[in-house]
């Protein structure tokens, strides 16, 4: 849905030519560091901030003509916490309704509704202030759901959640999926994107450096596993002399392949080396591998 | 590529904002009423019956009765100014708000005419709530000065526009101080509200007339509180109306100018 699509802040780029297209029905992930510009990405999708150059259709509808109609079938989720403060958590989403236009009633059914489903009916008359950082995420979501939006926008749903938390979210995620609600999320954190996400990109300082289905990614990028062993000079020589793939974090050599055992034997008959773990590879290892271990500002 | 003056595309859906903010000042309902209640009480006291004794006729007439539709506009003034200042800016920059609603079919458009439509709102309400308090000192007459309800959503707007417009550009919340002592607080005390405008020196007047709001509003308001029309309230009517509409457009692009990058 997106090509060239680029963001400008005066002359800093915060989103440079991007191009992804998602497919109804499917969960879409955007990865990357702070500042890779995904949350810039979902502004642009929502028609909130518009966009410097390129293309950006949504439902084939272009985001700088059609804005309200495409607000009105999107449900969005945004990275900071912007509940109505002045409200209760009921309140919050009847007044959220009206700007939907719909009626009183049907507002009425559908959040007790929605309530049950974030599980947080027994809260429905607290006010914001008083929910604890996972109730705010729910409610947020539940949100997001008051106009039973074809495409939802998830800006980092789970962060700062405890693990119960985390799961009840992935679990309500799941289960819109399953409803055929297109899924659009970023996050930062692997887990959550290796288990939810279809498809998804991986995006740094504006750009997006790869795209694919989370398994492809990694054994495109990385192999099937990981062999860890120490930073050592011999190693390192040994490990070039056998042309293994490997990568050198901090006093960490990560060597990346499909057969684990041949690497470990070699590594251990030729290199002379002690400590060795193997273990499966992950998404984690082609997003660090991809954007570099180096702390972002 | 800013724009200052292009013709904002709001809709009804303005609406909603206006219920939003009606609906949070529903909540604490018996402050918000009882408040505009003893404030004329606390100024007539002070200003009227305490001043007042040593002021024995001022334009021929009591103190009390000359200043009882200055405080009405003064109370027009302040109502929509705070909220479209403090209370916007809360909104906006502290509370989200603004961002939370134009992720919905709203746009930025709708949310700032809504605001202003709910500070017009705030002053329509004040005033209204100070007439039966001053028709029971027999300050003002009837039925004329129930004119003054319309004229307040009207005068409301426009210092609604006028605060929306310092808060569009105001780096931070303190800021906000700078127009609430070098603008309203001047036009507090020379707009003829204290005393006749007629004292100022001519040039002063013309100035006071051209770039205080206020001027027009008290003049309009004591025209109806004494039932004494002249030919100039067309003049400060229609003064009110057009810079409304300038500000009310400038408004609306200077916050979309801060809030859409
Ligand atoms: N309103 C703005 N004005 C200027 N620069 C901005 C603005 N919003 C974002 N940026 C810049 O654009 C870049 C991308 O920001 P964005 O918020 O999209 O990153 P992100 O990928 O969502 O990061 P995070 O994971 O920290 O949420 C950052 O360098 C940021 O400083
Ligand atoms: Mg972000």
């Amino acid at each position: 849905m997106a090509e060239d699509l680029t963001k400008r802040f005066g002359e800093f780029v915060a989103v440079d030519k991007v191009r992804f297209t998602v497919h109804e029905g499917e969960v879409f992930g955007f990865l990357g560091p702070n500042g890779a510009g995904k949350t810039t990405t979902m502004k642009m999708i929502q028609c909130v901030s518009p966009m410097t150059a390129g293309t950006l259709t949504v439902f084939g509808m272009a985001v700088s003509s059609h804005q309200r109609e495409i607000k009105r079938l999107l449900g969005v989720a945004p990275q900071e916490t912007n509940l109505d403060p002045d409200f209760t958590v009921r309140e919050n989403l009847l007044v959220y309704s009206r700007y939907f236009d719909m009626p009183r009633t049907t507002a009425e059914r559908i959040i007790d509704e929605l309530l049950d489903f974030v599980q947080l009916r027994s809260k429905r008359d607290t006010v914001i202030e008083h929910l604890s950082s996972g109730m705010k995420r729910r409610l947020i979501l539940a949100r997001a759901l008051i106009n039973s939006p074809r495409l939802l926008i998830l800006d980092e749903p789970t962060i700062g959640l405890d693990p119960q938390a985390r799961h009840l979210i992935w679990d309500k995620i799941k289960s819109l999926q399953s409803q055929g609600i297109t899924i659009v999320l970023t996050t930062h954190y692997l887990e959550e994107a290796a288990r939810l996400c279809d498809r998804l990109v991986i995006m740094d300082t504006g750009r997006i450096l790869v795209e694919g289905r989370p398994d492809e990614l990694v054994r495109a990028y990385i192999g099937s596993e990981v062999v860890e062993a120490a930073n050592e000079p011999e190693v390192i020589a040994c490990l070039a002399r056998n042309g293994a793939s490997y990568e050198v974090f901090g006093d960490r050599v990560q060597i990346y392949t499909t057969n684990p055992r041949e690497i470990t034997y070699t590594l251990l008959k030729e290199c002379k080396l002690g400590q060795l773990t193997a273990r499966s590879a992950t998404l984690e290892d082609v997003f660090l591998k991809l954007t570099g271990r180096k702390l972002r500002e | 590529m800013r724009t200052y003056f292009k013709v904002p595309a709001f809709s009804k859906r303005a609406w909603k904002v206006w219920l939003r903010n009606r609906d949070v000042f529903m909540k604490t309902y018996k402050v918000n009423f009882i408040l505009p209640f003893l404030e004329p009480l606390l100024y007539l006291f002070a200003l009227g019956f305490g001043l007042g004794r040593y002021i024995e006729v001022i334009e021929g007439m009591t103190y009390a009765r000359f200043i009882a539709p200055a405080l009405i506009a003064v109370a027009i003034m302040n109502s929509a100014f705070f909220e479209c200042t403090y209370g916007s800016y809360v909104r906006m920059y502290y509370q989200k708000t603004f961002d939370a609603i134009i992720a919905t079919p709203l746009s930025i458009e709708d949310v700032i005419t809504g605001e202003l439509l709910w500070g017009a709102t705030r002053s329509l309400i004040h005033a209204t709530i100070m007439l039966p308090v001053l028709a029971a000192f027999g300050l003002i007459e009837l039925p004329s000065s129930l004119l003054i309800i319309p004229l307040s959503f009207l005068a409301g707007f426009l210092f609604a526009c006028i605060g929306m417009c310092f808060t569009a550009i105001t780096p931070n919340i303190n800021s906000l101080s700078y127009p609430t002592y070098l603008f309203i607080t001047p036009m507090f005390l020379f707009s003829g509200t204290f005393f006749p405008l007629t004292l100022l020196p001519k040039p002063i007047q013309y100035a006071a007339l051209a770039t205080l709001p206020l001027t027009h509003v008290v003049g309009i308001t004591r025209a109806l509180t004494l039932a004494a029309p002249s030919g100039f309230l067309l003049v400060s009517f229609a003064w009110i109306l057009i810079v409304s509409l300038i500000l009310f457009v400038l408004a609306v692009n200077l916050m979309k100018n801060r809030l859409i990058v």
